[in-house]
């Protein structure tokens, strides 16, 4: 497994918010803001496989586009590789983009139907670099080999390939200007589960070879313990839980990241025999409108009243793991008992 | 049991759908068997374009034909083929005494009525129950899916419901007219996991409080595992193993099964440094199989398996798989 000791950050995020207005009226002001992304910091360090993990809606795939400036974030900072990206000029971040490329959920969706696979594969080299014509053929040539495309099929189009195969076109065009840094975002949602494994394989392969870094963003928990190094878990626009990947699915602490594994059904039927579950009632709130406090606290089974007063601080209660839960938090409790005796006075 | 009776709520026979396109023929289900007993829950797992969705969709008759024309094979439900009966019947038939809960609870619900008014809808039809029966029916059914201040929420659009409170509305419509058989397409896969367990938690509620018959249809063979009775796997348009939900999990007889069982990462337990690739694509279906339609992928795969498509061969107690390789043998079947 890989060891952050000694590792160096190549990504840095510090208190990152992604806020989208909501506009109502007859003249469209801004009336409120659903809070995407709501002060969430996190570190991804050289060569690693960074798990983000969380419901729909939690936030998590508007984090990794932020992270890449794919929105103008509203506050915080995003380094990567120790250049400020989060407030940089467009100029100096298209020096920054080869650097940080993307995969995206639907291969139908974000691969041109009007582009042969060469043309989608070459564009960004076209855009970014000053290759001739024949050294771009020579580039593309060699991705197709990396991802495992047959070279005789550069002049098709992607209606023409299957879903995995077209994955593995979008995985190539990520890599053709050599990134260090590649978000995925939900790479293989969209995938059947046998196809699942060839691609996931493929980006281990991949990352094992060219010591790259990912962001890796899912809803699939069982996935996510494959592939990531570190996990974390995201509720409602908020980190609920950062930590490595083995500790955190054997002794997950926050509350959240605990009913969220237990509620993914195992492919074992003897399993779900002795399985006591935690089943979350209600649904997540709207980000428009959290919960005061903690923003769990209205489905979180051990909420105290501490808990829909007080938002939580990230914290690091153990070396490496950091929870967001008033469980955890020294002072607190100390608050609590204060407040419980004062309660009896 | 009475004459011609039979054990089981629904028994289909060698069904055959094939769907007549521009660029040809495409048999998405060839030759399917399997029979639903009483009360009994039948997990149905595939990847897609295995045939899953369209098996279930011919035997109730709602695919559009054309393209798509049930060549062969029978459906005996209560005594009659749905195959062959006309269509009003059949109209009788669907959302009453076999109703459905599809994939997406977004798209199948319609936005423009109430949620009231799509629970009364098939209590007014097939029931014949006046306005106020009806409400009152929808109101219980409501509150037996877990939706809360029932009364009130009757007059609520679907908009207004969220994605797995939609879903329990999908799921009170096919349970309004009290169903034998429940065919549930993919009804959890749209959902997030706690939602997932929610539903999941109440149908199996559901099942001990109602006694219906489940056709459940998934590629998540972990819901499987949890919810079925019984389970069959479904690749490239035939059944390809069938067996009682632990003896297939922990004694999986097909090649395919087994790799598929092998390439689903866990939660707990063992972490594979790599996972088990099935390599190669599913297959085109655009001719009847007249050989093994997972040969090309097999690691089994001998000269018997290009020239003839196996048949469903008794493996266990209750358990059949479509392999010519014997695995309790480690060789070739003899037969």
């Amino acid at each position: 497994m890989f060891d952050i000791r000694g590792a160096k950050k190549l990504v840095e995020v510090k208190n990152l918010k992604m806020h989208f207005p909501i506009r109502s009226g007859l003249l469209r002001r801004v009336t409120g803001a659903v809070k995407a992304v709501d002060d969430v910091s996190f570190d991804i360090y050289e060569g690693e496989t960074l798990g983000l993990v969380g419901e729909s809606g939690c936030g998590k795939s508007t984090c990794g586009r932020a992270v890449l400036r794919l929105y103008e974030p509203t506050s915080g900072s995003i380094k990567l590789d120790g250049e400020e990206i989060a407030h940089a000029p467009f100029d100096k971040l298209r020096r920054l983009r080869p650097k940080m490329q993307m995969v995206f959920q639907d291969p139908q969706a974000s691969l041109n139907p009007r582009m042969t696979v060469a043309g989608i594969i070459g564009e960004p080299l076209m855009e970014h670099s000053k290759m001739s014509a024949k050294e771009r053929t020579e580039r593309i040539y060699e991705l197709m080999d990396a991802v495992g495309l047959n070279r005789d099929f550069a002049n098709r189009y992607p209606h023409e390939f299957s879903g995995g195969q077209r994955q593995r076109i979008g995985i190539a065009r990520a890599l053709a200007l050599n990134p260090k840094f590649i978000v995925c975002d939900e790479p293989i949602a969209a995938l059947d589960v046998s196809i699942q494994a060839q691609v996931v394989n493929l980006l281990e392969d991949l990352q094992d070879r060219l010591g790259l870094t990912y962001l890796f963003i899912s809803h699939d928990l069982s996935m996510v313990r494959h592939i990531a190094d570190r996990v974390v878990v995201m509720y409602l626009g908020k980190v609920a839980e950062i930590g490595p990947r083995d500790g955190l699915y054997e002794d997950p602490l926050h509350p959240y990241t605990k009913a969220l594994l237990s509620a993914v059904p195992e492919p074992d039927p003897v399993s779900h025999d002795n399985a006591n579950r935690t089943i979350l009632q209600g649904d997540v709130p709207s980000p428009a409108n959290p919960p005061k406090g903690c923003n769990f606290s209205t489905r979180c089974p051990v909420a105290m009243d501490i808990c829909r007063r007080l938002d939580p601080e990230v914290a690091e209660v153990k070396p490496g793991r950091f929870v967001a839960c008033h469980l955890y938090s020294e002072t607190t409790s100390q608050t609590a008992a204060n407040a419980a005796q004062t309660v009896g006075a | 049991m009475p004459d011609g009776a039979t054990p089981f709520v629904l028994d289909v026979k060698d069904l055959k759908t094939v769907f007549r396109t521009r660029g040809g023929e495409v048999h998405a289900v060839n030759d399917v068997s399997f029979t639903l007993k009483p009360g009994e829950l039948l997990g149905v797992v595939g990847e897609s374009g295995s045939g899953k969705s369209v098996t279930m969709m011919s035997l109730i008759r709602l695919l559009p034909m054309p393209p798509a024309e049930i060549r062969g094979g029978s459906v005996m439900f209560e005594g009659q083929d749905l195959a062959k009966v006309p269509e009003d019947t059949m109209r009788a038939i669907r959302g009453a005494r076999i109703g459905m809960v599809f994939q997406d609870p977004m798209t199948s619900l319609n936005p423009v009525f109430t949620v009231g008014y799509q629970i009364m809808e098939p209590l007014r039809t097939h029931m014949g129950l006046n306005k106020a029966q009806a409400a009152n029916r929808a109101v219980e059914l409501m509150e037996l899916v877990g939706i809360n201040d029932a009364r009130r929420r009757l007059d609520d659009y679907p908009h207004q419901f969220s994605g797995g409170m939609r879903q329990r509305v999908m799921i009170a419509i096919a349970l309004a007219c009290d169903p034998k058989v429940l065919i549930a397409d993919e009804p959890t896969t749209a959902l997030d996991v706690t939602i997932q367990a929610q539903i999941l938690e109440l149908i199996k509620d559901l099942r001990q409080k109602l006694g219906m018959a489940i056709v459940w249809i998934t590629h998540d063979l972990g819901v499987i595992a949890g919810i079925a009775d019984r389970v069959m796997v479904m690749y490239g348009g035939q059944v390809v193993e069938q067996a009682p939900v632990r003896e297939l999990f922990a004694n999986p007889q097909h090649p395919y099964t087994r790799m598929l069982l092998e390439t689903v990462p866990r939660i707990t337990g063992e972490r594979s440094e790599k996972l088990r690739v099935i390599e190669g694509q599913p297959p085109m279906l655009s001719k009847a199989p007249e050989s093994c339609p997972f040969r090309a992928r097999c690691p089994q795969a001998f000269d018997r398996c290009a020239s003839q498509n196996p048949a469903r061969f008794d493996v266990g107690p209750s358990h059949d798989a479509a392999c010519f390789w014997d695995f309790k043998t480690g060789a070739p079947r003899h037969v």
